[in-house]
């Protein structure tokens, strides 16, 4: 009963619902800030992020005649929950150490979630718009999963086959040249998982009209916000436990470096945000599978290379 | 450079309505509507989001669909063809929400009055199929950028 309880707390209070959802905003009003600042503007003020989603709750919500109702109201939820369970799971590996063999591919299933219930949430609403969104949305994922899961085995590689995130966050491959090249895309990998902009195509405003959600409104949105902010933790996280050595939760250095190692993979996805275009979805997939694809099959051969010859910056 | 707003008195459930309203006051998306303007309010609307005015300071931000909007910025004097589309776009953004009249043509048809494909001001239009809508007028040709953000801000007082 007890151990219920305090599983229900782990999930809905500290590392899990409310921790992660308030970091989320927190970090959500830092990209603005930061894209503002780069543009030579102002940028709103710091509860923002806040006051956008209580808005979006007290609006009414619409649904297209011709939407397939169930999954359209469905599908935030099940992006909302995959992130909760994500970032929940991070969280508790670097608080109490409750890792467990194989959780990196977990990690990677759960990380697909979001954009799966995005692709179904905007099939589902009967928009046009929406469908240009989704089918780009379709090819973007098929795009970047390729080159993400060959980052993590590099990383593999480096820590001698370990598949425990607890044990490869104790290791730093990003300190030798296969680890670097598999950081750099897993970046861009991250980049185009979070919708920022020169992968923002399936969302692109200009163009279609904010494409994967543009049929969303009220609180079905401000689910979709929170689930975007929640992810703006959850997956520079990842980064920096399997390629930065971690999050230190000692108090004291540790936990600056842990902050100081968030926010540089936060700042460095806000930059390539702010100083890159659009691209075509034909550019990002050629991007994808040909540059980071070869990029990461010679990081998978000198990893191997170093691996086997004991050759720890290679 | 001045703007006035008009507001039907609206009865049932205002107190349970206040941390709503609070909170559309201090987030505030705007979507564009074009009903055959001339593109001179277009441009000046452009300017808020420019560095030296800079809406986003205020919470507000040009969203792409009218689901999202919080309030909708139309120019023109509305055309017969245009008409539809408008009713439509209002129909689709979920309340509470704001119409704001921009310009000249805007607030009642302008310079455009007599020509035969011009069917009314704004807020006739909206009028037909909401008759409690709250429609604010920035008048102007174009208005400056000072003056719709004194409209905005004058509009969601009242609110």
């Amino acid at each position: 009963m007890i151990e219920a309880l305090q599983n229900l707390f782990w999930i809905l209070i500290f590392p899990g619902f409310v921790f992660t959802v308030a970091l989320g905003l927190f970090a959500s009003w830092i990209v603005r800030k930061v894209s503002a600042l780069v543009q030579w503007r102002v940028g709103p003020p710091l509860f923002q992020p806040l006051y956008d989603i209580m808005k979006l709750m007290g609006k009414e919500i619409l649904i297209p005649q011709d939407a397939q109702r169930t999954v359209f109201l469905a599908v935030p939820l099940v992006g909302l929950a995959g992130v909760l369970l994500l970032s929940t799971m991070l969280w508790r590996i670097t608080i109490a150490q409750t890792a467990f063999v194989g959780d990196i591919i977990v990690a990677i299933y759960l990380m697909v979630l979001p954009s799966l219930a995005l692709i179904l949430g905007s099939s589902a609403s009967a928009s046009p718009h929406a469908a240009v969104g989704t089918s780009r949305e379709m090819k973007l994922v098929m795009g970047y999963e390729l080159p993400l899961v060959l980052a993590f085995i590099v990383v593999i590689i480096k820590t001698g086959g370990q598949l425990n995130l607890a044990e490869i966050a104790g290791y730093t491959p990003a300190l030798s040249i296969s680890g670097m090249l598999a950081f750099l895309t897993a970046l861009l990998c991250v980049q185009a998982k979070l919708g920022f902009v020169p992968f923002d195509i399936a969302e692109s405003e200009t163009e279609v009209a904010s494409g994967i959600i543009i049929e969303y409104s009220g609180a079905l949105l401000a689910a979709w916000k929170l689930m975007h902010a929640m992810m703006l933790v959850a997956l520079p996280m990842f980064l920096v436990m399997v390629f930065l050595g971690g999050f230190g939760t000692t108090l004291g250095w540790p936990l600056v470096a842990g902050i100081g190692k968030y926010v540089l993979v936060l700042v460095l996805l806000i930059l390539i945000k702010n100083t890159n275009p659009r691209v075509r979805i034909d550019q990002a997939m050629k991007f994808f599978w040909f540059y980071c694809g070869i990029a990461l099959v010679v990081a998978v051969i000198l990893a191997s290379i170093g691996n086997y010859y004991g050759i720890s910056w290679l | 450079m001045s703007a006035t707003a008009k507001r039907e008195p609206r009865q049932t459930g205002r107190e349970f309505m206040s941390w709503k309203i609070w909170s559309l006051k201090k987030s505030v998306w705007v979507f564009h509507v074009n009903t055959g303007a001339c593109n001179n309010c277009d441009i000046e609307i452009v300017n808020l989001l420019t560095p030296k005015f800079d809406i986003e300071r205020f919470g507000m931000k040009l969203v792409g669909s009218p689901r999202h909007a919080d309030a909708l910025l139309v120019t023109g004097g509305v055309t017969a063809q245009a008409a539809p589309r408008l009713r439509e776009v209002y129909r689709q953004t979920p309340k509470p929400c704001v119409v704001f009249a921009i310009g000249a043509c805007g607030c009642g048809t302008g310079i455009f009055r007599s020509g035969y494909h011009i069917v009314g001001p704004v807020d006739k239009i909206i009028r037909e199929i909401d008759p409690n809508a709250i429609i604010a007028y920035v008048p102007g040709c174009p208005p400056k950028p000072e003056a719709m953000i004194s409209g905005v801000v004058k509009a969601l007082s009242v609110l």
